[in-house]
């Protein structure tokens, strides 16, 4: 270590920018795989810094709100969303990355709710990155066995008539939850459907909601 | 295997926290670590289910005790190590003693074609199904040592064949020789009383891919 690094460690970490802190533990082992890899020919930084970027600019809900908008507005558009979803979603632009997709709808009668048990599965395509929430351990040992516990604690009670699904993403194939579009936005345009569609609505463990003040 | 990764139903983790306006990434090195994971996706050395694999052979009580980028980490050192793509010695030291055997690199203009075109895991061989939409079928009880998608809370249970997505690669076999044994997948679905009891709400239903190799007749 440098004498510029040991200086470091004598001021107050917390008023330190994240580059001058000293590293901990993997940040340490990332910095010296990546010199390694980098010297090593198997990667070049320009293209790490394009594949970080593409997943915190490009990639995101705001993709899959999208595509779920234009199912409500479109009756043709949402058949082929529900049957040939891969191609209904690259419609937009949107790739899978090699993964196959599923939508499954909410009705009034049903619930869909995603998880993965056995990993972090989730649709980066039309969601981007999953929330540190979805690929804890709480999540994924619940989802399954106490899902309506689950929905409860995240601000929402599932009526007993109504049947929850949980879909476990245990093979290459991405679930999207279409949810029910709020009846207080007819007329609305795609655009303004768009606006509402949550990322949480989108893995099944809330409903659009209109926010406040927002109602016509 | 059964591993802690493989956590449907089981309890004491304690209740789902959810960080309000979360960013994409928490820390600088979560962004290089999974910006090289992709990267070296470029040179096809190994697959997602050996990567997956390498991820759950993670020390049970480190596993429950790091995130999901430190499992990202673990899993793109040990393929490294395993495709004998470095050695432990550079690894450990961060240096290269010579450069690696590869055709080329992934160059930021590559992002597009390589997201695009990654290896899809269904295929076109023309296999029979075993099952179709609306068969009972059980879960086999079995227990294998390597990788596998059938979750334990499904082993031995009693489901429906809720829709066949045609063949696919079999991970099971996929991530321990490589061998992608073509077979249908399928969505099972398992009513939550048969997995969890009779303490399970009654119309509740968890819904599983599963392959061919994975299940019996009812």
């Amino acid at each position: 270590m440098s004498d510029h690094d040991h200086h470091h460690h004598d001021h107050d970490h917390d008023h330190l920018s994240e580059h001058e802190r000293p590293l901990s533990g993997p940040a340490l082992r990332v910095k010296a795989l990546e010199s390694l890899l980098t010297e090593k020919g198997l990667v070049d930084p320009q293209a790490l810094d394009t594949i970080i970027e593409t997943f915190e600019t490009k990639v995101g809900p705001r993709n899959g709100a999208r595509v779920v908008a234009r199912a409500w507005v479109d009756p043709a558009y949402k058949q082929r969303l529900l049957t040939d979803t891969r191609a209904a979603i690259a419609e937009f632009g949107f790739f899978g990355y090699g993964e196959d997709m599923v939508v499954v709808e909410n009705t009034p009668q049903v619930r869909n709710l995603i998880v993965c048990t056995l990993c972090s599965c989730y649709p980066w395509s039309v969601l981007g990155l999953p929330p540190v929430w979805y690929k804890s351990a709480p999540y994924r040992a619940r989802a399954v066995i106490d899902p309506r516990g689950v929905l409860n604690e995240l601000g929402e009670t599932v009526p007993a008539d109504i049947e929850v699904r949980v879909w476990d993403s245990t093979a290459e194939l991405r679930y999207l939850v279409l949810p029910e579009r709020p009846p207080q936005t007819a007329g609305w345009s795609e655009e303004q459907l768009a606006e509402i569609v949550t990322r949480d609505a989108m893995i099944g463990v809330a409903p659009v909601r209109v926010p406040a003040g927002n109602g016509r | 295997m059964n591993g802690v990764h493989d956590m449907g139903g089981m309890h004491g983790m304690g209740p789902v926290v959810v960080e309000p306006n979360e960013p994409v990434f928490h820390a600088a090195w979560e962004k290089r670590v999974f910006s090289l994971r992709l990267a070296c996706i470029y040179h096809r050395l190994w697959n997602g289910n050996m990567n997956r694999h390498a991820v759950e052979r993670m020390p049970p009580a480190d596993y429950l005790t790091s995130t999901y980028y430190e499992h990202v980490l673990y899993g793109l050192e040990t393929m490294l190590v395993e495709q004998a793509v470095v050695t432990p010695q550079e690894l450990e030291s961060g240096r290269a003693a010579g450069k690696a055997n590869v055709a080329g690199v992934l160059k930021a203009d590559g992002l597009d074609t390589l997201l695009r075109n990654r290896v899809r895991a269904r295929l076109d061989d023309d296999v029979p199904a075993r099952f179709k939409s609306g068969d009972h079928v059980v879960a086999r009880n079995q227990h294998p040592a390597g990788h596998t998608r059938l979750p334990r809370y499904a082993r031995g249970r009693q489901g429906v064949i809720d829709r066949d997505f045609g063949v696919y690669v079999f991970p099971d076999t996929s991530a321990m020789t490589r061998d992608p044994k073509p077979q249908h997948l399928y969505t099972v679905r398992f009513a939550a009383r048969e997995l969890w009891g009779a303490g399970a709400a009654a119309r509740d239903a968890v819904y599983v891919n599963l392959w061919d190799d994975h299940l019996d007749p009812a």
